[in-house]
């Protein structure tokens, strides 16, 4: 085989890891959306105080430490010991919980009713103050996060590739354990929102708010529980960036390349999320290898924009969206 | 007892559709005129100018040009950085001099004055706008919105990337070189801080009428109703395409024109990335939706809160208190998405409404019965 061919679909398959990873952003967008009809810009910010949140616990550093030095004047910044990983995935999630909780009450609750350009404007208000909530709370510097996922090159498919093609194909180990995870992820929400209670509660509060009221189901509390899974979701996007590139502030941008996932995929659409994810990365990916070079490069900013842009000229819906039928 | 219309006779049609129709407005608008352009050039200085009133002007001419297309049109926009960087860029090549290379031979415009230069700039701008506004005829809503983050993210790496729109300068940066109106310099090192001022102010005052005028005519009512709902809008009989575009070409050019300002006055050198980022796009928008979306009074009184605070935190904060630079950043936008939201719940329609409540209640006061 060529050398070139050989390369692009090196580039193909990472294009797919990358896109899984777009696509775990994405999904937690999907989530809100579907179940209280705001688009929640600050899933990204989410994801990154989920993951500042699990480093601090883990380090056990002490939260506000700067904060607390600057007024009082002391130097604490470690509690002196740290938690395993496991038990600190728990904690954040309680962590998120608990903020999720606090973003309903706080926020959304007070909003119900208004148009969604004004709730679009309160999660940006949003991710603007958890973004340095976090930062006060747990430092800004960048930090490593290691929770033990495995990292590096896969020997396996390299060696295997290197004997059939003659050149070994260079996939990360963490890209598969996040495609893996995703699967998973993917899989536990459907049966979560088909078969449970709760899950049905859901559906029919996206459905319709006022109809799902008049059957008994609580509106707040499928609100924490959306918020709440959105922030598991934020959890598991935040560990996979975080391993791979350090947590940091640009993990929040994350949510920006989210977005054409989700106008790919339809807002409202679970598989769309996943499907918008792996065209959005083997695109970008693809378009950055072969055209990239002539146009002068970092092509990524913006293909994925310009690609989703021109799709919904021709289907204004995304690709899985529910049909979009307008009546005056 | 000062604020109202019983009493004010109106005998022609002209004094009957004026800007202001009560007395107190208009004199008010007078008193503003007159302190802003008489008086202030005399008192100011270049701490006051460079940190609060040149961002002040100029943000209120992008926030205006935003409110045109999300508040009175109802396309939500977020490439409203990109298009800023649209009118530096302009502004820049027709300063320096528009280049152009016809089968290797190099022809040169003249450079043009500096207050042409912003003005073309800004018809450039309106230009790209209504490029990306095409697919606003197909896309809606928050579709749309993510759409526009297309052209935010791909002109600031067009700009990056096309040599010619910097004049191949090797840093990739544009430096604005000393131009001037009647002899006074308004950009480059050695402007006075009242020249630039009353630069910004002369553009800002006269958009902003216009913007007035336009919102309350024909114009602004089609778009309006494009807002409100554009099928029933299509059916009474306004075109979606000429309103939406219209809408798109009148925003672009306000935002460009304050992006040439932004660039060649304010900033004096830019760098796409740093001073046309993302970030711009939300800053403005925050200025329109805490003002107040469909209004230009509210778009005055966006930028101008969302100017102060940062000035005041971090006047209290490290001059103040005491605290490190980096906290107090951290505080800061911390506090700036809290106001946010808390406006969004007490106040969805922005400060613009409360000036309306506070219109309505003077207007019995002080005999509320």
């Amino acid at each position: 085989m060529p050398d070139q061919l050989i390369f692009a679909i090196e580039v193909f398959l990472n294009g797919l890891m990358a896109g899984v990873l777009y696509a775990l952003v994405a999904l937690g967008f999907v989530l809100i959306y579907k179940a209280s009809g705001i688009f929640n810009y600050a899933q990204g910010v989410l994801a990154l105080f989920a993951a500042l949140t699990l480093v601090g616990i883990m380090e056990g550093q002490v939260p506000f430490s700067h904060l607390i030095n600057a007024v009082f004047g002391t130097e604490i910044h470690n509690f002196g010991f740290h938690v395993p990983a496991l038990l600190a995935i728990a904690l954040t999630m309680v962590v998120m919980v608990v903020l999720a909780w606090l973003v309903n009450t706080l926020i959304f609750r007070h909003l119900v009713n208004q148009e969604p350009i004004i709730l679009f404007m309160a999660t940006i208000g949003l991710a603007y103050f958890l973004e340095g909530f976090g930062d006060i709370m747990w430092g800004a510097d960048i930090k490593k996060l290691d929770v033990g996922l495995p990292q590096g090159i896969n020997g396996f498919i390299d060696q295997i590739t290197l004997d059939a093609l003659g050149y070994g194909f260079f996939i990360d180990n963490l890209d598969l354990v996040a495609t893996a995870v995703a699967a998973l992820l993917v899989t536990a929400l459907v049966i979560f929102a088909q078969y449970t209670r709760q899950g049905r509660a859901m559906r029919a509060v996206a459905d319709d708010h006022q109809a799902a009221l008049s059957v008994g189901i609580s509106l707040n509390f499928i609100w924490v529980m959306v918020w709440s899974l959105a922030g598991f979701v934020a959890l598991v996007a935040g560990i996979m960036w975080g391993t791979k590139s350090g947590v940091q502030f640009s993990l929040s941008l994350i949510a920006l390349k989210a977005l054409p996932v989700l106008m790919l995929g339809g807002f409202t659409s679970i598989p769309g999320a996943i499907v918008g994810g792996l065209i959005i990365g083997v695109g970008e990916k693809m378009f950055e290898f072969l055209i990239g070079p002539l146009v002068g490069g970092a092509t990524e900013n913006w293909f994925a924009y310009v690609l989703a842009l021109l799709f919904l000229v021709f289907r204004p819906q995304g690709l899985f969206g529910e049909k979009i039928i307008e009546r005056v | 007892m000062f604020y109202r219309e019983a009493g004010d006779f109106k005998t022609s049609y002209v004094d009957d559709g004026q800007t202001f129709p009560i007395r107190f407005d208009r004199y008010r608008y007078y008193a503003v005129l007159v302190v802003a352009f008489a008086v202030v050039p005399f008192v100011i200085n270049d701490y006051w100018v460079n940190s609060i009133f040149l961002p002040f002007l100029i943000y209120a001419i992008a926030a205006i040009g935003l409110n045109i297309l999300t508040g009175y049109c109802g396309q939500v926009s977020l490439g409203t950085g990109g298009f800023m960087a649209v009118g530096a860029y302009a502004c820049y090549k027709f300063m320096t001099g528009v280049d152009i290379w016809i089968g290797g031979e190099q022809y040169a415009l003249p450079p043009i004055n500096i207050f042409f230069s912003v003005i073309l700039a800004g018809i450039v701008t309106a230009f790209v706008g209504m490029l990306f506004g095409l697919p606003s005829l197909r896309i809606k809503g928050f579709y749309l919105a993510v759409a526009t983050l297309a052209a935010q993210f791909f002109l600031v790496w067009l700009f990056n990337k096309w040599e010619w729109s910097f004049n191949y300068s090797a840093s990739g940066q544009i430096n604005a070189p000393e131009r001037g109106v009647f002899g006074v310099a308004v950009t480059g090192p050695n402007t006075h801080a009242w020249a630039a001022y009353l630069f910004c102010l002369v553009f800002l005052t006269i958009l902003a009428i216009m913007a007035r005028n336009l919102t309350r005519g024909s114009m602004g009512r089609k778009w309006m109703a494009i807002r409100d709902m554009d099928i029933a809008a299509e059916i009474i009989g306004v075109n979606p395409l000429r309103a939406k575009l219209s809408a798109f070409a009148v925003s672009s050019f306000y935002i460009g024109i304050a992006g040439a300002l932004f660039f060649a006055v304010y900033l004096g050198a830019a760098e796409v990335g740093e001073a046309f980022g993302i970030s711009k796009s939300f800053l403005v928008l925050f200025m329109v939706i805490v003002g107040g979306l469909g209004s230009v009074f509210g778009s005055f009184a966006g930028a101008a809160f969302l100017v102060l605070l940062p000035v005041l935190l971090k006047n209290v904060l490290v001059s103040g208190l005491g605290w490190p630079t980096d906290l107090a950043a951290h505080l800061e936008i911390m506090i700036v998405g809290g106001l946010i939201v808390t406006f969004l719940i007490l106040e969805p329609h922005g400060l613009a409404q409360l000036w309306r409540v506070i219109k309505e209640k003077l207007r019995l006061w002080p005999f509320p019965h």
